[in-house]
């Protein structure tokens, strides 16, 4: 009986599982069944040389916690940032009652402004987080795959939500799907 | 009658930018009884505490959610009744219809102006 090129892999087990049950002389089909099995086995073999070619450890060791580390860094700094606009506007407020009506007006308009500019920071943080948890995601599937064919490093599942408030956190929506102020005012609206 | 401006006011928002941007926007309208908590367990310990007229809060807060703090004070018998206006960038349908089935009082999506908080107030205060 064709033994085919089948290592000692044990993904290779099944192939030889069917092989033993072949009698010595193979029909058309079952040379076609050997055939295709052995393509099986050597897929199955090629799939695993190219996640170790992946160096998938290297990615869930260095190179997703690296780039969560550059995330975690940019939403530090512009934290820092947005709090030294702010601790200015704050000094400039300050000066409001030493200042004629006009310009303490103008000035508390321009200050306004600059509050709700600096909201971006928490819009952006929130979008950096979830960037951050797609990657983690991809950090435990690539560890599960990595497990799944006899490497080390099992990946984790993550938590499930605790309470409903959990599972409808999502984060700030793209621009182009994300319901306005008005479209939320219309839908409160309909509950009345 | 002219909007009290003298209650107290529970910011909630894991993001401390966040609570100066808000305690900032609200010293400009004049409320300047402002405290501030960083997630729902903390603003729930201290409105359980207090004695607060409006509470203003994020959603997406660990360990609890702005949702969560809302349906824990809608639960209790002597904060039922606190103007509760939530301000988060979850802007999705559900998100609204759960707040309001859990009794929001309002709801700001993020980014927001002064103008959209300063008319959320009155319109909650019942002054609109």
């Amino acid at each position: 009986m064709p033994d085919g090129n089948l290592g000692a892999d044990p993904a290779d087990g099944p192939v030889r599982v069917v092989l033993g049950l072949l009698p010595s002389e193979l029909t058309p089909r079952e040379a076609a069944l050997l055939a295709e099995l052995e393509a099986l086995g050597r897929e199955v073999a090629r799939a695993k040389s190219e996640i170790a070619a992946l160096q998938a450890d290297d990615i869930t060791a260095s190179q997703i916690p690296a780039a969560t580390d550059e995330l975690d860094a940019v939403v530090a700094h512009t934290a820092a940032a947005t709090n030294e606009i702010l601790d200015s506007c704050e000094a400039l407020e300050g000066l409001r009652p030493r200042l004629p009506e006009e310009a303490a007006s103008v000035l508390s308009d321009a200050v306004t402004r600059i509050y709700e500019a600096c909201s971006f920071q928490d819009i952006t943080g929130q979008r950096i987080g979830k960037v951050v948890t797609a990657l983690k995601t991809i950090e435990r599937r690539v560890a599960a795959a990595t497990h799944a064919f006899g490497c080390p490093g099992a990946g984790e599942a993550a938590s499930p939500p605790r309470t409903e408030g959990e599972a409808l956190a999502s984060g700030p929506q793209l621009p182009a799907s994300a319901a306005s102020q008005q479209d939320i005012d219309r839908l409160l609206a309909s509950f009345e | 009658m002219p909007m009290d401006k003298n209650i107290s006011v529970l910011i909630v928002d894991d993001y401390k930018t966040m609570l100066r941007i808000i305690r900032n926007l609200l010293k400009q309208l004049d409320f300047n009884n402002v405290e501030e908590a960083t997630d729902g367990q903390e603003a729930l310990a201290k409105l359980r505490a207090g004695n607060f007229g409006l509470v203003i809060s994020d959603w997406n807060m660990q360990p609890m959610t702005g949702l969560d703090l809302l349906k824990e004070v809608r639960g209790d018998q002597r904060l039922k009744d606190t103007p509760f206006i939530m301000v988060t960038a979850e802007s999705k349908t559900e998100n609204v219809v759960a707040a309001k089935q859990a009794g929001v009082s309002n709801y700001i999506v993020k980014p927001f102006n002064a103008e959209t908080l300063r008319d959320k107030i009155e319109k909650v205060l019942g002054h609109a």
